[in-house]
């Protein structure tokens, strides 16, 4: 077991470079960092051109500029941004903060509504509570979150005000325009809705994932050895049936954590959120090399990070499950 | 009376016997909702079809003289119409047409390319089967706007591919990177629909029998996985048509030129509309998306219970 984590901790190390290389050179040509330089300056002397050439590694091939740029990083000798030349880390950090709030938000609320519903319906297939369940996860995943904004947005932000004269939840930002400091209650407000749209994902998902999983572990002899040895019911269900459909279901998330980036960045970028999806969104749009290739690399990061958890859990979690 | 059987009694009996097409059909048929939403989209298919027909407007013609912008939803213009006084029921029939068009091209492509490769990899397994799904594994766990923009931009900036597949505003160029995405999840049903049929015994009798590794494939494999194979193409549908509207929603998606819409254009605009209170401009183009989405997925559905043999045959 020991030995196979580690060998899969190896292996995320090479792959990570690999990927963060394939992304360098696929940001070098889709929003080439000379020419957003040259927009954003347009007054930039020759000289001056030659010299950010010379210092981002721009002007020699992929490998080379590659080898450049990560040195930079790694000694966290991070270039500016191209557009108004700012500094890249507390941007980035801050975007980054305010997404991971975010997106704990959405996940408690959606796994936990998520979970339960989907032990409901796995209770009695077929009865109503299941197909009813079934229908809700289906309308969700078809709706993609940029239109469960759209509605919500329509509905709180025009009609609310319009039947009950009041706002209830505002539909941008963190906290509205000239508010200083920390307010939890209007902290709370503004992160209500994005918080729904993507926690209407989750839930969609996770309650189908629970009940089929549910639904495989309640067929199995050890839930009729669990009966007959005269445990009360929900004991049974909590203790043998719930536990033991987890572990697929754990498996699953730590795969799916990029589906869930994904809604976060649609869904910050209608609610004038500001976390990494209007931070990715505004630098691509500028071509801005310096911003996106962080953010490329802690996504990449995160990605192989919740692959490798995924394997491992499966291994730690199931004990049937040996590895050499 | 001893309960006895006649040797007569026997040719009596007729024992309802289908084959699996019948079978895969009857489950089919018995899932309502499926049937309802097939109905619903082949309805949406012959308007979308039949544009001249149902659109009772051109795509960029106004419902009458000005003043008609942002026209609420009246005899005139059944729908409302939008900032440019165009009949929003119209260019809904023509944004649907160019978005079922991107879905269908890309899932079709994306469907032959998940086949081909899917096939070859589980089929021969070792170094490639690894690469392949390493790949695929990792494009699928990337967050997919990110995945596609980037790659987007990257596609565009390389001549000879452009010179190809069009400029980023085309709809060739978007069918094809959608296509590009598309591929990895039907690839990696296939491949393990083919491990798991390999092993049998058929397979093994037509290989003594001297067949090639390509007729196996062709003749034995792909169709005994036609069921998740007609299933991803179902989704993939879905795939491509949301992936188009995200793309088109944040500005990054084709061009159809000339007033020409498509549905996540319309979606895009829905999102200027919101504060406005323009609610039919927001409200209609989302819920054809939905609409579409939804019917689609309970088919594909409908379609997975259908042809999945583990099920009760007889019910």
């Amino acid at each position: 077991m020991f030995r196979f984590a580690l060998r899969r901790s190896a292996w995320a190390i090479p792959t990570l470079f690999l990927v963060t290389f394939l992304v360098y050179i696929a940001l070098r040509m889709g929003t080439d960092p000379l020419a957003s330089y040259m927009r954003s300056n347009p007054r930039a002397t020759r000289s001056k051109i030659a010299q950010y050439k010379e210092l981002n590694g721009l002007g020699s091939n992929f490998v080379t500029g590659y080898f450049s740029w990560l040195q930079n990083f790694v000694t966290f000798n991070w270039p500016r941004s191209i557009k108004g030349s700012r500094e890249v880390w507390p941007e980035l950090k801050d975007a980054l903060a305010n997404s991971a709030r975010l997106g704990a938000a959405a996940t408690t609320v959606g796994v936990s509504i998520g979970l339960t519903i989907g032990i409901f319906a796995a209770l009695r297939p077929g009865g109503k509570r299941d197909v009813a369940v079934n229908t809700v996860a289906f309308v969700g995943i078809s709706i993609p979150p940029y239109i469960s904004s759209i509605l919500l947005q329509l509905l709180f932000a025009v009609y609310w005000s319009k039947w009950f004269g009041s706002t209830l939840f505002p539909t941008s930002g963190v906290y509205p325009p000239g508010q200083d400091g920390f307010n939890l209650v209007l902290m709370l407000k503004h992160m209500a809705l994005p918080t729904v749209v993507v926690a209407i994902q989750i839930i969609a998902v996770y309650s189908r994932y629970m009940r089929s999983s549910l639904l495989d572990v309640l067929n199995s002899d050890y839930m009729r050895t669990a009966r007959s040895k005269g445990l009360s019911e929900f004991r049974v269900l909590m203790r043998h049936g719930v536990r033991n459909a987890l572990i697929p279901v754990i498996t699953i998330a730590a795969l799916d954590i990029g589906a869930i980036v994904g809604g976060l960045i649609i869904t910050e970028n209608i609610f004038d959120y500001p976390g990494t999806g209007k931070y990715f969104l505004s630098a691509f749009a500028n071509g801005d090399f310096p911003l996106l290739m962080p953010l490329m690399v802690i996504i990449v990061g995160s990605v192989l990070l919740f692959n490798l958890i995924a394997d491992l859990s499966y291994a730690i979690l199931d004990p049937r499950i040996r590895l050499d | 009376m001893p309960f006895l059987i006649r040797g007569s009694d026997l040719t009596e009996i007729v024992i309802p016997t289908f084959t699996p097409r019948q079978l895969a059909w009857k489950r089919f048929i018995g899932h309502k909702a499926a049937v309802v939403c097939s109905i619903v989209l082949v309805l949406l298919a012959l308007a979308v079809i039949l544009s001249p027909l149902t659109a009772r407007y051109g795509v960029n013609e106004s419902v009458k003289a000005p003043p008609n912008s942002y026209l609420s939803p009246s005899k005139l213009a059944w729908l409302g119409t939008d900032d440019i006084g165009r009949d929003l029921y119209s260019r809904l029939i023509y944004g649907t047409r160019v978005s079922l068009l991107i879905g269908l091209c890309s899932a079709f492509i994306s469907v032959f390319v998940g086949c081909v490769v899917g096939a070859i990899a589980g089929f021969r397994g070792g170094r490639f089967d690894d690469v392949i799904m390493r790949v695929t594994d990792l494009f699928l766990a990337f967050p997919f706007l990110v995945a596609l923009l980037v790659v987007r931009n990257m596609f565009g900036s390389v001549d000879w591919l452009t010179f190809i597949i069009g400029d980023m505003s085309s709809l060739r160029f978007i069918i094809f990177l959608l296509s590009f995405f598309g591929w990895m999840g039907v690839a990696r049903i296939v491949r393990g629909q083919v491990l798991a049929l390999k092993e049998r015994e058929f397979i093994e009798a037509a290989r003594a029998a001297g067949a090639s590794r390509s007729y196996i494939i062709k003749r034995h494999l792909l169709p005994n996985s036609i069921g998740p194979i007609m299933v991803a193409l179902t989704f993939s549908v879905v795939g491509a048509i949301s992936g188009e509207a995200t793309l088109s929603f944040f500005g990054y998606g084709p061009q159809p030129g000339a007033g020409a819409t498509s549905l996540g254009l319309l979606v895009g605009q829905a999102k200027g509309a919101v504060q406005t209170g323009f609610w039919w401009i927001a409200l209609f183009p989302c819920l054809i998306l939905v609409l579409i989405s939804l019917c689609i997925n309970f088919i594909g559905d409908a379609l997975r219970d259908a042809t999945d043999p583990r099920l009760d045959a007889t019910k």
